[in-house]
């Protein structure tokens, strides 16, 4: 029986979506749930699971081709039912290879054809692979930095075990690391712009930048330019900088980070403290939280706050819904769970949707400040510089060594003026240097 | 009753020696040391544990009693409060109900209501089990239904050298410990004994067999099955460590958990009834500090939810689990 695959819809407001990769091709088995094709949209790009179990008898949209959702991708000769645990007796069944265009007749009712392939396209995948991932699986391959998808497992019905983890840890990072990067490389080049040495589809989007070559562009690539170009075009940035006693906050960081880490299994950075001041000051100054449109200044409702998350490709800013109503702990959950999934490359539609104000911790590699473009349709981003020992004067004229951090606003000046963004950072600096050791997570 | 063994320093006895000889060396050596229950007198115990004993130790240290449980050890409780160590026989387990009262609500509550002025020590020993046509009145196990209530020690050895060092530790205790024989081992588990006074502490599971692929907890009979079957698992390739819990309260957290850590895998086996049985209690605690440690879902072989083991041979059968049900459920277990 042939089963048509048509290109599911990634998202609400999504209508179509782009073939990144094909991850079978033509005569390859496929297993229900397995993951046979990656989509790209402008938001996301997913890994899409097959409805059924069968063989990839024809591929209908080429890599790189972008199609309305909805429309035939592809068309797997299922295995019957009967048929899985016996294959071969049951050959003749689709036997009648009937030429290619026997995939017009739709036989199978396609679940993946309408707005009900949108949770199977997105969820099933993730959610099959770790329904059978024991707790022991789980933790052994955070801890190894593996994905489990990328695992061979040799347990019940192909259940990953924990041996398989550790048999998989010790065949080396490059080894696994290197398929999952492979697996979830954002977009693979699409080929017909790239006639000369199109890297072998599979491999890393970049690669090794050649002198002399065009490399062409993904579609997150692409994405990112546009929104970039459209936000500086839009909204006259304005910049503002103040420097932060981030001292007694680090302090209670580090007190509390080992524990944290024990608890929950996510690191504790400054992020989450940072991230807690900063929806604390939109609180104080709600028009920071607003966004120009041509009726006037839309003060949002909520706090859904972006962090900016550079991977080694592209630049995702996934979102925090009602970040206001977290605690540190929740944020800090909250963030890792998000840069985990993007540094999976698993963020769904809804992660990166929503957002009305935007972090940027941008001090990592050591940049001490930075002017950072909006994110289209919000009043400001904020930025987290490095955090540096200085000698620094205080108050009462003594000198002590402490620990500094700049924090640089952009702001939409459509939206607010230099009075009401200087009097945000100043807010956002009073509220860090308050915190310390004493207060409860 | 006993064979001494070559270099005398141990003594090769099945369970029912073991006992008897533990008894006896405690009449011996402690005068406050008495002895109550049913037939323990002048038949010497229905599995003639204590025979003779009244001849030499007189009826005023081994006591017949009525026919009245809740009797029995609220006598061994006062006993026990005013300075005696009494050892209560409870002569099948299946007999223990109406002194649930005594048990739970005096024997295990003396030092907490007196704040400390008064304890309990005193043994209740009593056999247990099935597998040995015993029917509804001669087959239950009932250490689930004690095994909630805090001030009661349970300890249920399996081998003849526990046996021994674990009596004496509940003689030597100073509240009540319900001390329980399975039945079916009294005669069928043979072991060297060693010779003298010894005592192996409460809380402390053995680890049996060393594994590495799946943990099986169990106490009891069906320690030896479980043995047996990872024995022969064994042989197929297969590795499982077997650990006889000994002691069901206290429990030994520290051992179940160290080779849940290593092996990933639990099985639970017991003969008492399944719901709510010591393998739901080990299966939480478990569940609640190895969890990240589990890769499959924590197993149980148990009893089923039937009011009692049938006379009839195949219903006997159908509650027991035997040494080849256990092997495929680590085989499945292992395979998972």
């Amino acid at each position: 029986m042939a089963t048509t695959i048509t290109m599911p819809q990634l998202g609400e407001t999504v209508t179509e979506g782009t073939v990144a990769q094909w991850l079978k091709k033509v005569g390859d088995s496929v297993d229900k749930y397995e993951a046979f094709v990656e989509v790209s949209t402008d938001k996301v790009n997913a890994e899409v699971p097959s409805p059924v179990t069968g063989t990839i008898r024809e591929v209908l949209v080429k890599e790189g081709e972008t199609v309305a959702t909805g429309t035939p991708i592809a068309v797997i000769d299922e295995v019957g039912a009967a048929a899985q645990s016996a294959p071969a007796p049951a050959a003749p069944a689709h036997a009648p290879a009937a030429a290619p265009a026997s995939h017009a007749p739709m036989t199978a009712p396609p679940a993946s054809s309408n707005g009900a392939g949108k949770a199977s396209a997105i969820g099933a995948d993730a959610e099959s692979a770790l329904r059978g991932a024991s707790p022991a699986v789980r933790r052994l391959a955070r801890e190894h930095h593996l994905d489990i998808r990328s695992i061979k497992g040799t347990g019940t019905n192909g259940r990953v075990t924990a041996d398989d983890v550790l048999t998989a840890a010790s065949m080396g990072p490059s080894a696994v690391v290197g398929q999952a990067i492979a697996s979830s490389a954002p977009t693979a080049p699409a080929a017909p712009s790239a006639p000369k040495a199109p890297p072998p589809s599979g491999t890393s989007t970049y690669g090794e930048p050649i002198p002399g070559t065009v490399i062409p562009l993904t579609q997150a690539r692409r994405i990112i330019a546009e929104r970039m170009v459209e936000s500086k075009r839009t909204a006259p940035h304005a910049w503002s900088m103040v420097e932060i006693d981030v001292t007694n906050v680090w302090k209670w960081r580090t007190r509390e980070k080992d524990r944290f880490e024990r608890e929950t299994g996510y690191k504790l950075t400054l992020l989450p403290f940072f991230i807690r001041a900063v929806v604390e000051s939109l609180a104080a100054f709600p028009l920071m939280n607003g966004k120009f449109t041509a009726d006037g200044i839309y003060v949002n409702k909520d706090v859904n706050l972006g962090i900016a998350i550079g991977l080694a490709t592209n630049l995702v800013v996934p979102v925090i819904k009602n970040a206001d109503q977290l605690s540190i702990k929740g944020l800090a959950i909250a963030a890792g769970e998000l840069i985990d999934k993007a540094r999976r490359n698993k963020l769904g539609v809804d992660d990166l949707a929503g957002g009305t104000f935007t972090v940027n911790n941008n001090g990592a590699n050591g940049s001490w400040a930075s002017a950072p473009i909006i994110n289209g349709g919000q009043a400001g981003i904020v930025t987290m510089e490095t955090v540096v020992k200085k000698p620094v004067v205080r108050d009462d004229d003594s000198i002590a060594i402490r620990s500094m951090m700049n924090s640089c606003l952009s702001l939409d000046h459509r939206v607010v003026d230099g009075y009401v963004a200087s009097g945000f950072l100043a807010d956002l600096k009073k509220r860090l240097e308050k915190m310390g050791p004493e207060g409860t997570l | 009753m006993a064979v001494s063994s070559s270099n005398a320093t141990s003594t090769v006895m099945n369970n029912v020696e073991a006992v008897r000889a533990t008894l006896y060396e405690a009449l011996k050596n402690d005068d406050r040391t008495v002895i109550l229950g049913e037939d323990v007198g002048a038949r010497g115990n229905v599995f003639l544990i204590t025979k003779d004993f009244i001849n030499e130790f007189g009826s005023q240290r081994i006591i017949d009693t009525p026919i009245a449980e809740a009797s029995i050890v609220g006598i061994a409780v006062g006993m026990a409060m005013e300075g005696l160590r009494p050892i209560a026989e409870i002569q099948f387990a299946d007999f223990i109900y109406p002194a649930f009262n005594q048990i739970v609500g005096e024997a295990a509550k003396t030092r907490y209501r007196s704040n400390g002025e008064y304890t309990c020590p005193m043994v209740i020993r009593t056999p247990y089990g099935g597998g040995v046509r015993g029917a509804l009145s001669h087959s239950v196990s009932i250490e689930a239904l004690f095994y909630h209530v805090p001030g009661l020690k349970i300890v249920a050895p399996a081998f003849p050298a526990d046996v021994k060092g674990m009596l004496n530790t509940a003689i030597d205790d100073n509240d009540p410990v319900l001390f329980l024989e399975h039945k079916k081992t009294y005669r069928l588990i043979k072991g060297e004994v060693p010779d003298g006074h010894y005592t192996i502490p409460f809380g402390k599971a053995n680890v049996l067999k060393e594994g590495t692929q799946l943990t099986v907890v169990s106490y009891g009979l069906y320690v030896h099955w479980a043995l047996e079957a990872a024995q022969k698992l064994q042989e197929e390739g297969v590795s499982v460590e077997v650990i006889d819990l000994r002691s069901i309260r206290p429990m030994d957290k520290g051992t179940i958990l160290r080779s849940v850590e290593k092996t990933r895998k639990l099985l639970v086996i017991h003969e008492d009834n399944k719901f709510g049985g010591i393998g739901a209690e080990i299966s939480a605690m478990v569940a609640e500090n190895a969890l990240f440690h589990l890769d499959a879902p924590i197993r149980r072989l148990c009893g089923p939810d039937v009011p009692a083991m049938g006379y009839a041979l195949p219903l006997e059968e159908e509650f027991m689990s035997s040494p080849g049900e256990m092997a495929e459920a680590m085989r499945e277990l292992v395979r998972f």
